[in-house]
């Protein structure tokens, strides 16, 4: 690197917060996170609690491990980053059930899920573990998001087509398709409420993007 | 010193171990506060739910306020003693003997004037606790509703126990037969409840789930047959 400060969000830098969210998303492209992407994208507002969750955990583990990692011993780092890890999530956790209660309730398991998130280790071993806190933080950011956008696009439509509802933190529950539109005989589509419909709107984003970028088509 | 070294590995390991825990233990404690206060309005609409009086978590307290008359504690033989209703841990009664334990009570006045009682339930699923709250009319024996809550039964299976399809059906079941027995209210198979007045329809899939409400449900109500008969 060369002896003169790089910018704080040099051209370099912002690359790592925008290629997670289109050509290195780790749910479309890396296919990291899906379990949670299937479960919680029922309703918009889990998604986007657990979505601010996930990046929370993603931001800080980054910077905690990217921080440590000279001091970490090789022989542990994996113990050392769960340990991290595992911590965040409590914190995140006991937030929740303090400020938000209700939510808490319904993501239920997947908080402590967010251990087993395989987008978090892989962005420690892979990024963090070999670069400074900056970057660190900002690779934390960019991934969040890209889990976070696509978790809320699938939870957009599941529960806009599923229930003609969506729900909003803070704002509840609010009805989107006008009444009028059940009276000409439009449905709600109860399977978009199913787990299999995760699967497919995820495979149609996928589909989307890899027909409007033809580089991430493999051979 | 030898960052890969053994000595080396041990203490990075204590000291972040022991750090950790610090943190997490401080943030705990100062965060208890909010979550008791938050599971306390959880449980006042859960009961006010038992007596299909709808709340949020807003208007939950002052509505509490509101219905709930009296709170008060009973012992085996249904005489009041001292005690609040609201701060008994059902989770520790139920580990008692029959004789031992305290038997909460909550006396509800409805807008119409109807007085209606609730009695607080807890007992085993198939993963963990269920609990849940009856109300009971006047006569103290017909169900004026009931509701459910677990804490980590199988979505779509065991935890359809909170649901309204589960919990409505509970509504005008008797606790006492004919003979004025406590007869209980049994879950049973899918289909088999039908005009009996103490049997409600459990969940297809959800059997452990059903028989342990059934279950909860004579466990906790049988010492209350005292109070309930006078």
């Amino acid at each position: 690197m060369s002896s003169e400060k790089e910018p704080l969000f040099s051209a370099k830098n912002l690359k790592l917060i925008t290629t997670p969210l289109g050509a290195q998303n780790p749910i479309t492209i890396q296919v990291l996170g899906i379990c949670s992407a299937l479960a919680v994208t029922v309703k918009l507002e889990p998604a986007i609690v657990l979505s601010i969750s996930v990046m929370f955990v993603t931001v800080f583990s980054n910077l905690i491990i990217s921080l440590l990692r000279n001091t970490i011993p090789s022989r542990i780092r994996i113990i050392v980053q769960l340990v991290v890890v595992a911590s965040l999530v409590i914190i995140v956790d006991q937030v929740l059930k303090a400020f938000a209660y209700e939510v808490s309730l319904q993501l239920s398991v997947f908080v402590g899920l967010i251990i087993t998130n395989c987008i978090i280790m892989g962005r420690l071993e892979a990024f963090a573990l070999g670069n400074k806190p900056w970057p660190a933080v900002l690779d934390g950011i960019g991934n969040g998001a890209g889990y976070g956008f696509i978790l809320i696009v699938v939870a957009f439509f599941r529960e806009l087509l599923g229930t003609g509802f969506l729900t909003l933190p803070g704002l509840g529950a609010m009805q989107v398709i006008p009444d009028v539109f059940y009276q000409w005989g439009y449905a709600n589509n109860g399977f978009m409420i199913l787990p299999p419909m995760a699967l497919i709107v995820v495979g149609i984003i996928i589909w989307v993007q890899r027909s409007r970028n033809k580089d991430l088509i493999e051979s | 010193m030898d960052r890969q070294g053994n000595t080396y590995t041990f203490l990075y390991a204590s000291v972040m171990v022991i750090v950790v825990a610090a943190i997490l233990a401080f943030l705990a404690q100062s965060l208890k506060p909010m979550q008791d206060k938050n599971e306390a309005v959880a449980k006042k609409m859960d009961i006010l739910k038992s007596v299909q009086i709808e709340s949020t978590a807003a208007n939950a307290v002052e509505k509490y306020n509101k219905y709930i008359e009296n709170a008060f504690v009973l012992n085996a033989n249904g005489e009041k003693v001292e005690g609040d209703a609201f701060t008994v841990d059902m989770a520790k009664e139920v580990k008692k003997g029959d004789a031992e334990r305290a038997y909460p009570i909550y006396e509800c006045k409805l807008d119409n004037g109807q007085t209606k009682y609730i009695i607080p339930l807890r007992g085993k699923g198939l993963w963990g606790p269920i609990w849940g709250y009856v109300s009971l009319d006047e006569d103290k024996n017909t169900v004026y509703g009931a509701t459910f809550g677990h804490k980590g039964e199988t979505p779509g299976l065991g935890a359809e126990i909170t649901t309204d399809m589960f919990q409505k059906p509970f509504t005008g079941k008797k606790l006492f037969d004919q003979g004025g027995d406590f007869a209980s209210i049994e879950v049973v198979k899918k289909g088999q409840s039908q005009g009996d007045p103490h049997k409600v329809d459990g969940i297809s899939g959800g059997t452990i789930t059903s028989v342990g409400v059934g279950t909860m449900l004579e466990d906790c109500l049988s010492g209350y047959e005292k109070f309930l008969k006078n």
